[in-house]
């Protein structure tokens, strides 16, 4: 009797057990809180401030989320996570969402099942070195220690750069940025390498930054974006647009600290009012109200406002517009229009 | 009313069952047994349902797959153009590295330790005392990070090395050694080496049949020695040292040549060692204590001298004692290695069981093999500490 009773409750229990795969909306919105997988801490990016609170570009789009959702951009619970864990916390389900300076490629969409959200940060893979050492290019890396983070495109890109090049070096594991500053400061490795917006971070974060260098060479695409689990499009949708809206915003030249008095009344240009719900409800296509792109862009501004806080020339990360420059004014940032 | 249903003779079984102790507990281990068996196979279904839900299946396919990363120490042939497979040979063989180096270590500094703290001499005593206290109450991880720090600050960078005699280098990027090259004739010296080893074994056995039967007693120790050692060494010399040195020379940001000895494997081997013997050391010290006082009191009546005793008398029935629990530390310092990833050491957790299993997405599967791996190294050690148990045991007669 007491055997089946068992059995009973194991199989009652696995029905109840099977997560709820669709409906990300729901469990955030029932929880009252997103949780965001972020790095453990690369400056600018995403780290915990003096006073423990979470800043930085990805934490921004974090906290758009959050608003555009929850009506809170401050009702986020950080995930940090290492660059081998971030996967295994989001599909697992630990995380809703990811901002992780994440390189977007074919098998993380299609083999680790994630759906990216657009790119928010173009990037590629450099070198920072010891100007002492005399060092110019890339090329003349031969039998250096490098420093490079487990389980990244980074690691993969390194080992194809010096196999084609036919150089020798060692491969320093580490697993997190920090590791990465302490072996690199302690000399334990010659080079550190990653995306060269992280190296500008970890260049700033160094004693003398001016002793240090990013060598020319940049070896690889890193297009950075979000990622949520495959399975929900009404989830990615979310995610999708919200990426948008901060795009849209500083094209059309929508701030945080005007977005307010933008969204009070319909303008004369549409493109507004559709980003703003002043016309048409186009929140509701993914599930949110009128109001989702406006709390998005007033919790962390729009993508200009966002950059020259965190990592813009103006920060100890010092990083330039480049590539990541709307389409016109020279950049190749482009979002699907919001219509 | 189904109780009634029940006619008395029945009933008397149930409660009959169910009181004799014996059956009662059959039936407790048949439903613990069946609980168990539930957890497990509803925690399997469930992970087998969610890993469908996002629609990924279980494959070992990506085992062929190019690696495509890089490894620091290699032991075998491997590029970052071989398989997934053979990065996870690449680790077991560093796992089985440090485990075989961290077990050899630790035995002797144990063994040492344990003899140190029995010690009447109280400076030395309290000394011991103290690294046994001091290195097993701190967590093991620690030890690894502080030597991994002090390896990696403290020794200079390759253009300033420490030089031991112009043939090994002392950096912080490793300790750059001379590597052999083996001319032919050192084979024969192996060869002699191995056939002194195969002599003294059955000179022992043949030493000890000869006391049985005459009494007459031979130094088998100073014989095997020779055997083993002395021949094969005066012919290294007589042959004209047929090994040659290859000195590593500094090239670049590095140096080249000859072997290398990376920070993170001495920081993992000394810490896992000298933390385990600190327990070896208290296991030795239990074994001798536990020996009874009067069975070296009575080999002392019968004329055996103070080293025979210890050697013939003491240690045999102290290691009864001390071997079942040697083997759990043996088993501890092979699982503790798996904590080379903290410093980045490349074992089986951090190719297989880490960059595989990252670059390919296949948790379920690298998780499985890497646990399948601790387990049986983990039952070989214990089968061969066991049959080592089983041969020096009591001979009951």
């Amino acid at each position: 009797m007491r055997v089946t009773q068992f059995a009973a409750l194991g199989a009652a229990l696995s029905l109840t057990a099977m997560t709820a795969q669709a409906g990300t909306l729901e469990d955030v919105q029932a929880r009252g809180e997103l949780n965001c997988v972020v790095t453990v801490g690369v400056a600018g990016f995403a780290a915990p401030d003096e006073n423990g609170k979470w800043t930085g570009f990805d934490v921004d789009f974090c906290r758009a989320v959050a608003a555009a959702v929850l009506g809170d951009g401050e009702k986020v619970k950080f995930v940090p996570t290492t660059g081998k864990t971030r996967f295994t916390v989001l599909n697992s389900g630990e995380g809703d969402i990811l901002f992780r300076n994440t390189t977007e490629t074919m098998s993380r969409d299609a083999d680790l099942k994630l759906t990216f959200l657009p790119v928010n940060y173009y990037d590629g893979q450099g070198f920072l070195i010891r100007k002492e050492l005399g060092i110019t290019s890339a090329k003349d890396l031969g039998g250096a220690s490098i420093c490079i983070q487990t389980g990244t495109t980074t690691e993969l890109n390194l080992a194809d750069y010096f196999r084609v090049n036919g150089i020798d070096y060692e491969p320093v594991a580490i697993e997190t940025n920090e590791e990465g500053i302490t072996n690199y400061s302690a000399n334990r490795c010659d080079v550190y390498t990653t995306d060269a917006s992280g190296l500008a971070s970890t260049r700033a974060a160094l004693d003398d930054p001016s002793a240090h260098m990013i060598l020319p060479e940049i070896i690889s695409k890193e297009p950075l974006g979000g990622a949520v689990r495959n399975g929900d499009d009404q989830w990615a949708d979310i995610g999708l647009w919200v990426v948008n809206a901060s795009i849209i915003a500083e094209e059309l030249g929508v701030t945080s600290a005007n977005v307010a008095e933008h969204a009070a009344a319909a303008g004369n240009n549409p493109s507004i009012n559709r980003l703003l719900g002043t016309e048409g409800d186009m929140g509701a296509m993914i599930g949110l109200d009128k109001e989702w792109a406006v709390r998005a862009i007033s919790a962390g501004g729009n993508y200009a406002e966002s950059f020259d806080r965190n990592i813009g020339p103006d920060t100890p990360i010092g990083l330039s517009r480049g590539l990541n420059a709307l389409w016109t004014n020279g950049g190749i940032l482009y979002a699907a229009p919001i219509r | 009313m189904s109780e009634t249903a029940l006619s008395q003779p029945q009933r008397n079984i149930v409660s009959r069952l169910w009181n004799d102790k014996e059956t009662r507990s059959v039936i407790i281990q048949i439903i613990a047994f069946a609980a168990i068996f539930a957890l497990f196979f509803y925690m399997i279904r469930n992970a087998v349902i969610n890993l469908e839900a996002i629609g990924k299946d279980i494959d070992f396919a990506f085992l062929t797959q190019p690696a495509s990363y890089d490894i620091g120490q290699t032991l075998i042939e491997y590029t970052s153009r071989s398989s997934h497979f053979t990065a996870m040979i690449v680790g077991i063989i560093n796992t089985l590295l440090i485990a075989v180096f961290g077990i050899f270590l630790s035995t002797i500094l144990g063994f040492t330790l344990g003899v140190l703290r029995l010690s009447k001499n109280w400076l030395t005593n309290k000394l011991a005392y103290v690294y046994i206290e001091y290195t097993r109450n701190v967590p093991v991880l620690l030890h690894i990070l502080l030597i991994h720090g002090l390896i990696v600050h403290a020794l200079p960078l390759p253009k300033n090395a420490l030089n031991v005699g112009d043939a090994a280098f002392l950096t912080n990027r490793g300790f750059f050694l001379p590597s052999p090259q083996f001319e032919f004739l050192f084979w024969l010296v192996l060869g002699l080496f191995i056939i002194g080893i195969i002599f003294s074994l059955w000179f022992r056995s043949y030493a000890k049949k000869i006391q049985d039967s005459t009494g007459k007693y031979y130094p088998v120790f100073w014989i095997s020695l020779g055997a083993i050692v002395g021949i094969p060494l005066i012919a290294y010399f007589i042959l004209g040292s047929p090994i040659q040195w290859q000195i590593p020379e500094l090239k670049g940001f590095n140096y080249k040549g000859g072997m290398v000895v990376r920070p993170e494997f001495i920081a993992l081997w000394i810490a896992l060692s000298c933390y385990t013997a600190a327990f070896i050391g208290e296991i030795v010290r239990a074994g001798i204590t536990a020996v009874s006082w009067g069975q070296t009191e009575a080999s002392s009546a019968f004329g055996i001298n103070r080293s025979r005793t210890l050697s013939l008398v003491v240690i045999p029935q102290a290691l009864r004692i001390i071997i079942p629990p040697l083997t759990s530390q043996y088993l501890n310092i092979t699982k503790n290695s798996s904590l080379a990833i903290a410093i980045g050491y490349m074992d089986i957790v951090a190719t297989i069981g880490g960059i595989s299993l990252n670059q390919t997405g296949r948790e379920m599967e690298c998780m499985t093999i890497v646990l399948l791996l601790y387990l049986s190294f983990s039952l070989l050690i214990s089968a061969f500490m066991n049959w080592y148990n089983k041969r020096i045991k009591l001979t009951e007669r």
